[in-house]
C-alpha cells in the first residue's frame, strides 16, 4: 500500500485517490497492436490501469522490430498480440493483461456482444469500414470508444462518446467565487465589525484584500446610486480611491486588493457556460436519469431561488496577506455559508429522487459536496456518430477550414486519411505502399481525394497537389515518433474520460507532423 | 508487378528516408546514403534519463540514429516507475543513465547508447561539441540554462556578425508539468536560445519569511515554517536531508502542531513532501507526446526528411486538447548566444586583473572565473592539481597567453548572480586589445 502510494505518487498528485480507482477499476481493449496501440496502452498501464485486453491477429515481421519497442528478435513468426501483452505485463504487474490473436475487422463483423465487456475501447489503425460499425457497436452497448491513427507523418485522435459530464474539471486558471459585488448577510455583518481606517499601521497592513474591496465596493455604491464601476473611467477611480487609503507603501494587501478589483467589476450571476448546462433538455430528469442530471436539476432550482441566480458558493479563498485570525475567520465564514448551501442543494437532490421514484439516498452526500463545488465548472461533452460525421460533416466548419490558412494541411489530411481508406477498398493497398507505381497512386489518390469531397459538396481545387504527393510518399507507414505522439494523445484522453477529472479534447484531433500546425475539426 | 519496398526493419522509416517529396526541408537529399549517414555519423546526445529522457532514447532509437548517449546524474526511485518505463522495482537505487542505455540496447537490435553518469557540469566542453544534436529531457531551468549556455559558447560569428553555419549545434528541449508542456527547437544564432526567451520559466515565487514565521494563513506555509525556520532553530547545524524520511516526518508532525495552534487546515504528509521537494506533478502520457515531438524534430533536423518546428510548441490537456506553435524571436542583444560580450583591453593587463575585472562587470557579474582560450585552459579554480597547473599564468599578461592576438573570443566559466542564488553558466568574450599608438600607457607608467 505504501509502495503502491509512492510508486503513483506523481499521478496522485494531478488526478488523486479517487481518480487512481477509477484506473484501477476500468477495462480496457485494445485493437490492433502496432506502435500506435502498443504506446498508448504503455501510458496506462504505467499508471496502473486496471486491465487490458489486445486484440491482434498479425504475427510479428520484420519491419516491427524498427517501430514497436514491445516486441523484439524473439518474437518474429509469434503472435504479436502475445508478444506484446507479455512486455506490458513486465511494465506493470498489478495490471490484468490478455490477449486474443483475432484480426480486429473479423471480430467487429462476426462478434460485435464481445466489446460490451469493456470500459473503453481504443481501436487503433482500423480503416473507415470498420470505425463506422465498431463505433455503432459500442455506442449502442455504452461503451466508451476512443479511435487513434498514425500515418506518415499525419494521424488522428477521435473521442466517440454519447455523452461524457464532468465534476471535476479542474481548470488551470478560474476565477475565485468570492462574491465581492455580492455579499451574503454573514459576509457583510463580518466585513462590518472590521475598521479598514484603523491608525495601527501593523493592524491596517494586515487587513485581507477580501474586505478592503468589499468595504470599498460599498462604498462606491452608496455615492453612485447603488451601482458599482462599469464604465473604464470608473473603474480606475475606483482603484484610484484603493490607493488612496493606502498609510504607506509596502502594503501588499492594498496592492492586493487593487490587482483584484476586477473582482469586484465581474458581472454577477452564472456563467455562459453553466447557463447551457442548466438550459439543457436532460436536465427534465425522468427516473433514467443519471446522477449527474439529478445534480443539475437540483441544482437548477437552487440558482433560480435559494441562489438568487448564483451557484452554490465554492467555498474557498486563495492565499492573501492578512493577519492569521481574520484569514482564518474569513476563511470559515466562506465554507459556512458553502456549506449551506450544499445542504439546500442536497434537500432537493433527495427530494427530486423521490419524485422520480428512487431511492432518496442513492446520491451520496460526498458526490453532492463534490458536485457543489465544482457547480460552476461542470462539462458536459457529446460526441457525434462517426457515420454522421462522415456522411454530413458541419457544413460551415468545413468550409470555414477549407478556406482558412491555419487549417489548410489539417483538414487536407483529414481528406486524404479518408481518402486513402476509399482507395485501398478500391485498390486494395494503400497508396504508395508498394515501390513502383507511385504516379499511378499519386493520380488515383487525387481522384479518390476529389470525388470525396464533391461527395461532401466541397470545392476540390483547395486541396494542394504538395499534400496529396505527401501521403503517397507516406505509404501508410507507422512512424515511431509519429505512434508514440498520436498514442500519448489517445491515452491522456483515455486517463480523462476514465477518471472523470479534466475535460477531453472534441471534435478529431489532426496530427500534422510536418510543422505541428496540428488542428481540432469540429466535423 | 509491385513489390513491397522492404521487409527489413526501416520498413516504415524507409518511406520518409528513400522517397522525394515536396513539403521537406531545402537540404533533403533522399536514398540509402542518407540513411546510412544517419546510422553512422550523426552522434545525439540526450540529456537527462527521467521521464522524458527515457521516452526519448527509445524514440531516437527508432528514428535511425545508432548513436546515442545519455548523460544524467541520479539514481532511479519508487516514484519513478509510474513514467520512466524503462525501469523496474528491481532497478530502485541503480543509475538511470547506465539502466535506461541498457534497456534501449537490450529491445532495439543495432543502436549503441553511452551512458555517462555524472552531473553535466562534470564534463568537458569538448564532450558537448562532439555531438551533431543535443536532446534535452530535464526538470531544471538551472540545467537548461547552462547546456544552452556551453551548446551557445561553440557558435562563431563572421566578419559581418553572421553565425558560422559550421558552428550551430541544434538543440531540442522538452519540458512536461502534469498536463501540459512544451517542445522547442533551438538554432544557436538563428533561432532564440533558452536564455533569450527565459521569460518564459519565471521564478518560482517564495513566500515571504515574516509571513512564515509571523502571519501563516495555509498548511504550505506551516509546513516552510517547519522546513525553513524550525529545523535551523532545533537541529544545531544538522543539513536537511529531503531524502531522509525521518528528516520529512519530523517536518511534517512541526508543520501539523503549528497548524493546530493557528486553526490552519490541510497539512498532510503529501502535501509536505510537495511544498519542501517543490515536487512537480507527472505523468507518463505528457511525457510521451512531448518526447515524441522531440524526436520528430531530431530526426528532421538530421535528415531534412520534412520541414522543422519553428520554433515552439506548447502542449495543454488540461481542458479539452490545445497544441500551438508559437515562432520566438531571437533576442539580439542576448549574451549568451549573440556574439559575445565586447571588453576592450589593454595589452599588458595580467590574467588575474583580467578576472577580478569581470567579477564587477555589470553584465557578467562572475565570481570563481575559470578562463579558456581556444581549448587550452588559461586558469582552472577546480580540481586542484589544474590550479596548481594554471595558477602561474596569473601573473602573466592575458595578450601573450593569447599569442598576442589582436582580438579573440575568451571563454569564461564561473558562478554569476548574486549571492545565495548563484549558478554555474559559462560565458563568451570577445576580447578585442587596444592599440596603444605610442601613447603611453598609464597603468604601466604609474605601477611601476
Ligand atoms: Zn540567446
Amino acid at each position: 500500500m505504501a509502495e503502491h502510494k509512492t510508486k503513483y505518487d506523481r499521478q496522485l498528485r494531478i488526478w488523486g485517490e479517487q481518480g487512481q480507482a477509477a484506473l484501477e477499476k476500468a477495462s480496457i481493449c485494445l485493437l490492433n497492436c502496432g506502435p500506435t496501440g502498443s504506446e498508448t496502452l504503455k501510458n496506462l498501464v504505467l499508471g496502473g490501469i486496471g486491465s487490458i485486453t489486445i486484440v491482434d491477429g498479425s504475427k510479428v515481421e520484420e519491419g516491427d522490430l524498427g517501430n514497436n519497442f514491445m516486441v523484439d528478435e524473439s518474437c518474429i513468426g509469434q503472435s504479436k498480440a502475445k508478444c506484446v501483452c507479455s512486455f506490458l505485463q513486465e511494465l506493470n504487474d498489478a495490471v490484468k493483461a490478455k490477449f486474443i490473436e483475432e484480426n480486429p475487422e473479423e471480430l467487429i463483423k462476426t462478434n460485435p456482444s464481445f466489446f460490451s465487456q469493456f470500459t473503453l475501447v481504443v481501436a487503433t489503425q482500423l480503416v473507415e469500414e470498420s470505425m463506422v460499425k465498431l463505433d455503432i457497436i459500442c455506442r449502442e452497448a455504452n461503451v466508451m470508444l476512443i479511435f487513434a491513427r498514425s500515418y506518415g507523418l499525419t494521424g488522428f485522435v477521435r473521442i466517440s462518446v454519447k455523452e461524457h459530464t464532468v465534476i471535476e474539471s479542474k481548470p488551470d486558471h478560474f476565477l475565485d467565487d468570492l462574491r465581492l459585488n455580492n455579499p451574503w448577510p454573514e459576509l457583510t455583518r463580518f466585513t462590518e465589525t472590521i475598521d479598514i481606517n484603523v491608525p495601527d499601521p501593523v493592524v491596517h497592513k494586515h487587513t485581507p484584500y477580501v474586505i478592503i474591496l468589499i468595504k470599498m465596493a460599498d462604498e462606491w455604491a452608496k455615492s453612485h446610486g447603488g451601482c458599482l464601476p462599469a464604465t473604464r473611467d470608473e473603474k480606475r477611480e475606483f482603484k484610484e480611491m484603493i490607493k488612496s487609503r493606502m498609510i504607506a507603501i509596502d502594503e501588499d494587501n492594498y496592492k492586493e486588493a487593487i490587482d483584484a478589483s476586477f473582482k469586484v467589476f465581474a458581472p454577477r450571476g452564472i456563467s455562459s457556460s453553466l447557463l447551457h448546462v442548466i438550459n439543457d433538455p436532460s436536465a427534465e430528469v425522468t427516473s433514467n436519469s443519471s446522477d449527474f442530471w439529478i445534480m443539475v436539476a437540483a441544482l437548477k432550482e437552487f440558482i433560480n431561488n435559494e441562489g438568487g441566480g448564483e451557484a452554490p458558493l465554492e467555498g474557498s479563498i486563495p492565499d492573501m496577506t492578512s493577519s492569521t485570525e481574520l484569514y482564518v475567520n474569513l476563511q470559515k465564514i466562506y465554507q459556512a455559508k458553502a456549506e449551506s448551501d450544499m445542504l439546500i442543494v442536497e434537500q432537493r437532490v433527495r427530494d427530486i429522487l423521490k419524485k422520480i421514484g428512487r431511492d432518496t439516498n442513492s446520491i451520496s452526500k460526498t458526490k453532492i459536496k463534490s458536485f457543489c463545488k465544482n457547480a460552476r465548472k461542470l462539462a458536459v461533452c457529446r460526441y457525434r456518430l462517426l457515420e454522421d460525421e462522415f456522411n454530413s460533416p458541419v457544413q460551415p466548419e468545413l468550409q470555414k477550414y477549407l478556406t482558412d490558412d491555419d487549417y489548410s494541411i489539417a483538414v487536407g489530411f483529414y481528406v486524404l486519411l479518408r481518402a486513402v481508406d476509399r482507395f485501398v477498398t478500391n485498390f486494395n493497398s494503400f497508396p504508395g505502399q508498394f515501390e513502383g507505381v507511385m504516379d499511378e497512386d499519386i493520380s488515383r489518390l487525387k481522384a479518390t481525394a476529389v470525388g470525396l469531397l464533391n461527395d461532401l459538396g466541397c470545392n476540390s481545387s483547395t486541396l494542394t497537389e504538395d499534400l496529396i504527393n505527401e501521403m503517397c510518399r507516406y505509404g501508410a507507414a507507422e512512424l515511431h515518433a509519429v505512434s508514440a505522439f498520436v498514442g500519448g494523445i489517445a491515452s491522456q484522453e483515455i486517463i480523462k474520460l476514465i477518471t472523470r477529472q479534466f475535460i477531453p479534447m472534441s471534435g478529431t484531433f489532426i496530427f500534422n507532423g510536418i510543422d505541428h500546425k496540428s488542428q481540432l475539426l469540429m466535423l | 508487378m509491385a513489390k513491397q519496398i522492404s521487409c527489413s526493419r526501416s520498413r516504415d522509416l524507409d518511406k520518409l528516408l528513400l522517397r522525394s517529396g515536396n513539403l521537406v526541408g531545402p537540404t533533403f537529399d533522399p536514398g540509402t546514403d542518407l540513411r546510412n549517414d544517419l546510422q553512422e555519423y550523426a552522434k545525439v546526445l540526450v540529456v537527462g534519463a527521467g521521464g522524458l529522457g527515457c521516452e526519448l532514447l527509445k524514440d531516437l532509437a527508432f528514428s535511425g540514429f545508432k548513436n546515442l548517449e545519455v548523460i544524467d546524474m541520479d539514481r532511479i526511485d519508487v516514484s519513478n516507475l509510474n513514467r520512466q518505463f524503462l525501469f523496474r522495482f528491481h532497478d530502485v537505487g541503480k543509475p538511470k543513465a547506465e539502466v535506461a542505455a541498457e534497456r534501449v540496447m537490450e529491445r532495439v537490435n543495432g543502436v549503441n547508447i553511452v551512458p555517462h553518469f555524472c552531473r553535466i557540469e562534470d564534463k568537458e566542453l569538448d564532450f558537448y561539441n562532439d555531438f551533431s544534436i543535443i536532446a534535452l529531457g530535464l526538470d531544471s531551468v538551472e540545467a537548461r540554462s547552462y547546456i544552452n549556455s556551453v551548446v551557445c559558447s561553440f557558435l562563431e560569428y563572421d566578419a559581418d556578425d553572421n553565425p558560422r553555419e559550421e558552428t550551430i549545434k541544434p538543440m531540442v528541449d522538452g519540458g512536461t508539468e502534469g498536463f501540459k508542456g512544451h517542445a522547442r527547437v533551438i538554432m544557436p544564432g538563428i533561432t532564440p536560445c533558452f536564455e533569450c526567451t527565459i521569460w518564459l520559466f519565471p521564478p518560482q515565487v517564495k513566500f515571504p519569511l515574516c509571513t512564515l514565521a509571523e502571519t501563516p494563513r495555509t498548511a504550505a506555509h506551516c509546513i516552510e515554517y517547519a522546513h525553513l525556520i524550525k529545523w535551523d532553530e532545533v537541529h544545531d547545524g544538522k543539513t536537511f536531508d529531503p531524502d531522509d524520511p525521518e528528516h520529512m516526518q519530523w517536518i511534517y508532525s512541526e508543520a501539523v502542531k503549528r497548524a493546530e495552534l493557528f486553526g490552519i487546515p490541510g497539512v498532510t504528509y503529501t502535501l509536505t513532501q510537495g511544498v519542501v521537494k517543490n515536487i512537480i506533478p507527472a505523468i507518463a502520457s505528457t511525457n510521451a507526446i512531448i518526447s515524441a515531438a522531440c524526436a520528430l524534430e531530431t530526426l528532421k533536423i538530421a535528415s531534412g526528411c520534412s520541414k522543422t518546428l519553428s520554433n515552439y510548441l506548447t502542449y495543454n490537456g488540461v481542458d479539452g486538447l490545445h497544441t500551438k506553435v508559437t515562432e520566438f524571436e531571437k533576442d539580439k542583444d542576448c549574451l549568451v548566444c549573440g556574439p559575445g560580450i565586447l571588453i576592450e583591453l589593454d595589452t599588458t593587463i595580467s590574467l588575474k586583473k583580467f578576472i577580478d575585472q569581470l567579477e564587477d562587470h555589470p553584465k557578467l557579474l562572475l565570481s570563481r572565473v575559470s578562463v579558456s582560450y581556444r581549448g587550452k585552459n588559461l586558469y582552472m579554480q577546480a580540481p586542484a592539481v589544474l590550479e596548481e597547473m594554471t595558477r602561474s599564468n596569473l601573473d602573466k599578461p592575458l595578450h601573450e597567453l593569447m599569442d598576442k592576438c589582436p582580438k579573440d573570443i575568451v571563454h569564461v566559466t564561473g558562478a554569476a548572480g548574486k549571492s545565495g542564488s548563484k549558478q554555474s553558466c559559462l560565458r563568451k568574450l570577445r576580447v578585442v586589445f587596444k592599440v596603444n599608438d605610442g601613447v603611453i600607457d598609464m597603468d604601466v607608467a604609474n605601477g611601476a
